[in-house]
């Protein structure tokens, strides 16, 4: 086959269906033979936390934010019927019974395929987050103009 | 339709399905027909579209009851 097609996501929404959306169709582009990239940003970077330890950061602000958006794949919460957790519950409870695969298992076949997983820097700088609190799975940090190179090249650009 | 190779898809989901036919064909010679059996009717379109976009060959669909069968032929 001639070179391959690119697809592009940016992953800026932290809830578990978003992120969903995101990671089938990422998997499902890298099955077509598309390269793919994943671009994390604000709160898209809750879902590449490691579940885990605490996240180290400086200045009462921060440490405020990221106390309470602590992030991690297990923590994802459904963006409508959320019901203090009752709702994503039952949600992950109807993805098991037609064994769908959980956000970490996503991320995994993601990995495995080659997908690469990558942290907006900004978003880093802002919300005082370490690189260490994220899972060994993201490739690297970079910055906007880094997806723009990406997307100019792809034949689609998603915004998730 | 003959298959060389037979993948259960049963009860999955897209994209499961055409992760694991991604995966399958690897395995296969080329010139072989890969058999997909799955019940989620998504598969009609998309394994044709997966074809498209991957350069190996569909060749059909056959439904028996609940079950779909669709035919791929690896073809690079």
């Amino acid at each position: 086959m001639a070179e391959k097609e690119k697809l592009a996501i940016v992953v800026f929404s932290g809830e578990l269906d978003r992120a969903l959306a995101a990671f089938i169709l990422a998997v499902t582009g890298a099955s077509m033979g598309m390269e793919v990239s994943m671009f994390f940003t604000f709160w898209g970077l809750n879902i590449i936390k490691k579940n885990e330890g605490g996240i180290r950061s400086k200045g009462l602000m921060r440490k405020m934010l990221n106390f309470m958006n602590r992030g991690g794949s297990k923590r994802l919460k459904l963006s409508k019927f959320n019901m203090l957790g009752l709702g994503t519950w039952m949600m992950k409870r109807l993805m098991k019974d037609i064994n769908h695969p959980s956000i970490d298992e996503l991320i995994t076949m993601a990995h495995e395929m080659g997908i690469k997983l990558i942290a907006c820097t900004t978003s880093l700088g802002v919300m005082g987050l370490p690189e260490d609190a994220f899972r060994s799975e993201v490739e690297s940090v970079a910055g906007a103009a880094y997806f723009l190179g990406e997307a100019r090249q792809s034949k689609v650009a998603l915004f998730i | 339709m003959k298959a060389d190779q037979s993948l259960d898809c049963m009860g999955l989901y897209c994209p499961i399905p055409i992760y694991e036919t991604g995966k399958k064909i690897e395995q296969l010679k080329l010139g072989e027909v890969l058999e997909v059996v799955a019940d989620d009717k998504g598969i009609k379109l998309d394994m044709p579209a997966w074809c498209e976009a991957t350069g190996h060959e569909f060749l059909g669909v056959e439904e028996e009851g609940n079950e779909i069968k669709v035919y791929v032929k690896k073809a690079h």
